[in-house]
């Protein structure tokens, strides 16, 4: 009973909520509540790439560009088409997935190393269109953000910032559980273990990969646009390469294919840092050390390899 | 404060411990606790050859005021945060200054872009932020709070343009680079090149990487009229423009910025760099200064303690950090405590400050405080730097 209650998808969405609704009552100030608004925002970016890698099984080295199409797409908007940020938001995420959808179909023939390869130069040149053309992105220097307003409500400060980051996380993971329960979602894991298989079965492997593709790539956008809209700020530093690698890093060291992983994962990466700041020079050593050591001693992720623990025990 | 601190013979050690004394009598309780000042920097990543001699600047600089006793009697300790050139972490340390380190200044902000996004941290705070990035955009327009050192581009154009009416050359060509300094310097000179009465009969660009200019070049030599060229740019394009701007024997007068203003710019260029005019903070020319000179006694100062305590050769950027952290700490001195609001007054009130980047004299509508006597007209001679023209 409590064995089967670890792997619903409801005991996901509780841990989720309660860490949510536990987080503003012990921060001792704002800047804990940006910290964690942050989480959210680079989770929400991480559960996208779970879709991709953890369910599908195809590897991505250039979600960051998909977020960056997010973070300018709010930031383009209302600054060169007088469209209101909420709009903007909203045309931001459908573009990044027509433009996977495009993107994807050639690149989605490849495998493994060839997939990763192709999905890394696709970053690296939004990253390059977002550097270089300072007319529309304001170049190097990245280019404001106005402010997000909602029917009215001007979103500000930490604290609504906080609750708005956390509710859309909320709202994606609960997509992602239901995806990963859907016939959908166990297409998805057959085409990740062979595709061969997969195909003999049924699954049209093409269309379920390039969903997936589509997917991720509406997660990242929508992470980037709130991403812009916190800071009021965007540079092209957020669709760098660097950033595709820590997505791709937070997805496996908090569990490939878990929900909660990238959650955990997010905050690894992001909490830690701060936690290790004291260290100065040395603070990347220790980082690059302790995500070897998580990997040694927790080889599935942190999140699976706790809940196969904990469901030892309770068997 | 120990004994051996007393020791001291330094007029200005000495004075700075009386200082220290009597604020340590009258104020016993806030002695205790040493004044914070923030900073946070891109000490690593892409910038980081901006970044680094800041945070080693700024570590030298306060250790030895500590040792001198530091500020009212009280140690300063730097909270010292490294973005990695990232503008999302260097918002989230902006945030954390604020709200968890209780930073009662900040100099830092390495780039133009980590500087923008921590503005708004500053502004809502109301706590006074020296930045150490270059763009226009962070002091114009005004903000209550934010503060610079470093020199503008326009500041750099204007300086050029000074030297160019002086010699009556009033049809010049331009040639810059695409990236963001020569875009940046493109825009700032064509915004003032009218109040010197030039006008620019040719203006042309190269892309960042390019290997040749002298398509660009031969175009600009076949203007009628020309009288000069000016070549805003960074790193390696403007060596090359030089090289072939020799061997096109073009012959007129050329002008670099001072984003090549260092001693590799002229090994790179070669005897084409002959006769080339540029822009550049005292600094560069430390050794050279006239004895009289106001900013000597500063500059050799700062260029030997950093070389020693680092082993490397000073940079102009850490020369920024340098002038950004004295201006907090002679604001906290002035105003007499560690309240925001009076430092940023107090550092509104900066009048004649003697840096190493220049003479700061700021204002209500000026967060910067330097015109273009913070520049030295250099010219290469002898395949090194000779200072030239009136100041």
């Amino acid at each position: 009973m409590l064995k089967s209650a670890l792997r619903s998808r409801w005991a996901t969405l509780a841990v989720l909520a309660l860490t949510m609704a536990i987080v503003p009552l012990i921060a001792p100030s704002a800047f804990y509540l940006r910290v964690a608004a942050l989480v959210w925002i680079f989770a929400l970016a991480a559960l996208g790439l779970t879709i991709l890698m953890g369910y599908a099984g195809q590897v991505s080295l250039g979600h960051a560009g998909f977020l960056g199409i997010g973070a300018y797409g709010v930031a383009i908007g209302p600054t060169h088409l007088s469209l209101s940020p909420l709009l903007s938001l909203v045309l931001a995420a459908a573009s990044s997935g027509v433009i996977a959808y495009v993107v994807g179909r050639p690149i989605l023939r490849l495998k493994g190393y060839y997939l990763a390869i192709a999905t890394l130069g696709f970053g690296l040149i939004l990253a390059l269109i977002f550097q270089s053309e300072s007319a529309i992105t304001g170049g190097p220097d990245g280019m404001a953000v106005a402010r997000l307003t909602v029917f009215g409500w001007r979103i500000a400060g930490a604290m609504q910032w906080y609750w708005v980051s956390a509710g859309i996380l909320l709202v994606g993971a609960w997509i992602a559980l239901n995806i990963a329960d859907s016939p959908s979602g166990r297409a998805l894991r057959a085409v990740h273990d062979s595709e061969v298989a997969a195909a003999g079965a049924g699954v049209d492997v093409a269309a379920k990969k390039l969903a997936a593709f589509v997917a991720a790539a509406v997660y990242a956008a929508i992470a980037g646009g709130l991403l812009a809209c916190m800071n009021g700020l965007i540079t092209p530093d957020a669709a760098s390469f660097m950033h595709s690698v820590e997505f791709v890093a937070m997805v496996i060291i908090g569990g490939l294919g878990s929900v909660l992983g990238a959650v955990v994962g997010a905050a690894f990466l992001i909490v830690l840092p701060q936690a290790l700041t004291s260290l100065q020079e040395y603070e990347q050593a220790v980082l690059g050390l302790l995500i070897m050591v998580f990997m040694i001693v927790l080889p599935t992720g942190i999140v699976p390899s706790l809940r196969n623990w904990l469901a030892e025990r309770l068997a | 404060m120990t004994k051996s601190a007393f020791g001291r013979q330094s007029l200005r050690a000495s004075a700075l411990q009386a200082l220290a004394v009597t604020t340590l009598l009258s104020l016993p309780a806030l002695a205790a606790d040493p004044i914070k000042i923030g900073a946070v920097l891109s000490a690593s990543g892409p910038a980081a050859f901006l970044g680094d001699p800041e945070a080693k600047t700024l570590k030298i600089y306060v250790e030895e005021l500590n040792k001198k006793g530091g500020v009212l009697g009280r140690q300063i300790e730097l909270v010292l945060y490294d973005d990695g050139g990232d503008a999302n972490k260097a918002r989230t340390f902006a945030t954390r200054l604020i709200e968890d380190d209780k930073v009662v200044a900040m100099v830092g902000g390495s780039t133009t872009g980590t500087t923008m996004a921590m503005i708004p941290v500053f502004e809502d705070a109301k706590v006074p932020f020296v930045s150490v990035a270059g763009a226009i955009e962070i002091i114009e327009p005004v903000r209550s709070f934010v503060f610079k050192t470093p020199h503008t581009d326009k500041t750099a154009c204007e300086k050029i343009f000074e030297d160019m009416k002086a010699r009556s050359l009033t049809k010049i060509g331009m040639i810059s680079g695409t990236d963001g300094f020569g875009k940046s310097m493109r825009a700032q000179c064509l915004r003032v090149v009218k109040d010197y009465g030039i006008t620019i009969v040719a203006d042309e660009s190269y892309g960042a990487t390019d290997s040749d200019m002298t398509p660009q070049l031969n175009k600009i030599k076949n203007t009628a009229g020309l009288q000069a060229v000016v070549n805003p740019g960074f790193g390696q394009g403007p060596a090359i423009v030089t090289r072939n701007y020799g061997q096109l024997s073009i012959g007129l007068p050329l002008y670099q910025s001072h984003g090549v203003a260092s001693k590799s710019f002229i090994d790179l260029a070669g005897p084409a760099a002959e006769g080339i005019r540029l822009p550049a903070p005292a600094l560069l020319v430390a050794d050279k200064l006239a004895d009289a000179d106001t900013q000597k006694a500063v500059v050799t100062a700062y260029k030997t303690s950093y070389e020693k305590a680092v082993g490397q050769p000073v940079s102009t950027f850490g020369g920024y950090a340098f002038d950004g952290i004295q201006l907090v700490v002679e604001a906290i001195q002035k105003a007499k405590g560690t309240d925001p609001q009076k430092i940023r007054d107090a550092l509104e009130a900066t009048k004649g400050y003697v840096g190493v980047t220049g003479i700061y004299t700021m204002s209500a509508t000026d967060h910067l405080g330097l015109g273009t006597e913070s520049f030295r007209m250099l010219e290469v001679r002898n395949g090194g730097w000779v200072e030239v023209g009136a100041r």
